[in-house]
């Protein structure tokens, strides 16, 4: 992959105390919603992430919701309720959830679209079986300041016991997360088999008005 | 390899979303990679492409395709006068940001004035553009829509969308596959919508993650295009990034004569290809579901994702009554925010707003049914009821046929062609508290408008509700 370019800074673990989310089918709506979409940019979208919840009618914090008690500000792992990301195909959701410091989400299952977004900016989708998940959800309830780590590299949980937790990941966005290399890249590396291929398959609609 | 055996040169059967895949490799994945997929259509609009022209000017990537490269405005654009400039700032210049970016990678553009301006989804069928046997994307999850043609389609984020303008292709890996089938026939006032309603009733919003729905049965044969369109459209909302149907005769009718359909001799090839496109009789699916449509009756939301649905006679369910611990707590979230006890009956309930419109439900076919039933009839008072066309075309042949005159007469707004309440970024949306009978996708919290409640259903049951101010049961007023 020489021609891979340098899209980030690499990244291999992530340790700290956790953001829980206990709510299942979180859809990408409720982490950031549609009339924060008109922005151009990808930066900025911290402040809106989960605004809905975040925010009471008046605009000021709602003292309920999670983000907002004190000790969450810089965690960097949100342990969230089943299905997390579901419905459209915002990438505001993966940007405004690093926006806010998020590194990696914890979840039970994810959806696919939102999984793909987040795994192309280096947010760490990781998918635990559901037994695992309540037993994250009972361990953060007892311990509120339990810091996990989640190592990409070792592709393993470690909780404070010392116990450990293996997950998988799509090994070709592992290996470009560590790197910091993106996906671009490597696809502008195949110039050649692109042509070759488009010379075997001409188009087969033209959208250039006749 | 050995050489092939003679008596065993029967290909292996594969599912037609087997078939478009092999067709489309264009590298196929080693070393831990993910094939290399070919893209025929990419479909832009203004909302989720920004960043993604910005990511080609920092490496001075030009589009590799325009002429397989096609934009329109849709979400953040206003659904009135169309002379007037867009009030919202903000939204004027993600729109004017498109317009330079299609001028400066020569991108065509449907802009707002073009006669061809529409909901992306809407307009991709209308002009010939989605055609069967292709794969087709676009920063939008409703993608699957184009599904309908027998095309694989489906949303991607803007990194993806980046990596299509500069290359035509995506790393993508292949999907599992997903049958739904449904026979028998629907009774008078039960629709696409009701199918595709019920189906992620029963599935849930996650049901179909990781796999591709393909649609099969008597009743999904008998649906006109713009019915199939309705279900695929909806396939995102079961977790399946796409869904299809084998493309027939009725898809070929309506894909011929169309300004970017082949014509002549092509036309002829063409159809001759698609008809191989099929599900091979033995092939298998990863997973299957079925059921008949003559067990359907008209359905409705009653929660807040569109898996929360059951049909329209039926009782709020009681959170007590869910075993599980974290599926109860979802229950009692969402009824909580809709404001609705369990128990009771959801037809009946009051409703301020109906919504007719968005890229499931705002097709010509739509509105006949809708303007049929709203006939003679008007809308309640207190109600808000919108009709938003999906399109400049389907906005110009629906005055033609004396549709926007029948919904202005009941007391409706008939509006410009857009996204609209769907997604509420432009200015059309719920207030808080508010409750909407809509014929779109999603019932989110705040999908409509912060603090709005959404219910899902079929335009017949968006404007029995509309006349009666209340939930009704469209099999009433048939």
């Amino acid at each position: 992959m020489s021609t891979a370019t340098q899209a980030r800074e690499p990244f291999s673990s992530v340790t700290s105390a956790v953001v829980p989310l206990p709510r299942n089918d979180v859809d990408t709506d409720q982490i950031i919603p549609a009339r924060f979409l008109k922005t151009v940019n990808r930066a900025g979208l911290g402040d809106q992430l989960f605004n809905d919840w975040r925010y009471l009618a008046d605009g000021t914090p709602n003292p309920e919701f999670v983000l907002n008690q004190p000790p969450m500000a810089g965690r960097a792992i949100l342990l969230a309720g089943d299905n997390f990301g579901c419905g459209s195909s915002r990438e505001h959701a993966p940007w405004a959830l690093m926006a806010w410091g998020i590194r990696a989400v914890i979840s039970s299952s994810f959806a696919d679209i939102f999984r793909n977004n987040a795994l192309k900016n280096g947010l760490l989708p990781i998918v635990v079986a559901p037994d695992v998940l309540s037993r994250l959800f009972a361990l953060v309830q007892a311990a509120p300041d339990a810091e996990l780590t989640v190592d990409l590299e070792a592709q393993e949980l470690r909780l404070p016991d010392g116990s450990t937790i293996g997950f998988e990941v799509d090994a070709f966005a592992r290996r470009m997360i560590l790197d910091g290399t993106d996906e671009l890249g490597y696809l502008l590396s195949l110039e050649d088999r692109i042509a070759a291929y488009e010379a075997e398959h001409p188009p087969r609609v033209s959208t250039i008005p006749a | 390899m050995s050489a092939p055996d003679p008596n065993s040169a029967r290909p292996r059967p594969r599912t037609i979303v087997e078939k478009i895949w092999d067709e489309h490799v264009v590298v196929p994945g080693t070393d831990g990679a993910p094939d290399v997929l070919g893209i025929d259509l990419h479909l832009v609009h203004e909302v989720t492409s920004p960043q993604a022209f910005d990511g080609l000017r920092e490496r001075g990537l030009r589009v590799r395709r325009p002429g397989q490269t096609v934009a329109t405005v849709d979400h953040s654009i206003p659904t009135t006068d169309r002379s007037l400039p867009i009030v919202d700032e903000i939204a004027a210049r993600q729109v004017s940001r498109l317009e330079e970016n299609c001028r400066e990678f020569g991108i065509p553009l449907h802009g707002i004035g073009s006669p061809h301006q529409g909901i992306v989804h809407v307009i991709g069928p209308e002009l010939g553009l989605t055609q069967p046997g292709m794969t087709i994307v676009c920063g939008d999850s409703h993608t699957a829509t184009h599904g309908a043609f027998g095309a694989l389609a489906f949303g991607i984020g803007t990194t993806e969308v980046e990596h299509v303008l500069a290359t035509q292709t995506l790393l993508q890996r292949p999907p599992k596959t997903f049958e739904v089938r449904v026979d028998g026939t629907l009774h008078p006032g039960v629709t696409a919508k009701d199918i595709i309603l019920s189906l992620l009733s029963r599935i849930g919003v996650g049901g179909g993650t990781g796999h591709v729905f393909e649609y099969r049965g008597s009743a999904i044969r008998s649906l006109g295009m713009e019915g199939r369109m309705t279900i695929c459209n909806m396939s995102i909302e079961g977790g399946a990034r796409a869904g299809l149907i084998a493309p027939d005769d009725t898809t070929f009718e309506y894909v011929a004569g169309r300004p970017h359909a082949p014509q002549g001799a092509a036309w002829d090839a063409a159809v001759e290809g698609w008809r191989r496109l099929p599900t091979d009789e033995d092939a298998t699916f990863d997973r299957s579901i079925s059921f008949d449509a003559g067990d359907l009756t008209p359905m409705v939301t009653w929660g807040t994702n569109p898996g929360m649905g059951f049909p329209i006679t039926s009782r709020v369910p009681d959170p007590s009554s869910v075993a599980d611990a974290s599926q109860r707590d979802s229950l009692r979230a969402a009824l909580e925010y809709m404001a609705l006890n369990p128990g009771e009956p959801i037809l009946g309930r009051p409703i301020d707003v109906v919504f007719v419109g968005s890229c499931t439900n705002s097709r010509i076919s739509d509105l006949r049914e809708a303007a049929r039933m709203l006939r003679g009839r008007r809308v309640a008072d207190g109600v808000r009821m919108m009709v938003v066309p999906g399109s400049s075309e389907v906005k110009r042949q629906a005055e033609a046929e004396g549709l926007a005159e029948a919904f202005r007469a009941a007391g409706a707004e008939w509006r410009e062609a857009g996204c609209s309440m769907c997604i509420a970024m432009n200015g059309d949306q719920l207030e808080p508290g508010q409750y909407s009978v809509s014929t779109s996708n999603r019932n989110f919290e705040g999908r409509q408008g912060k603090g709005g409640r959404t219910f899902l259903a079929s335009p017949l049951t968006a404007v029995a509700s509309a006349v009666t101010g209340r939930l009704a049961d469209p099999r009433a007023l048939l």
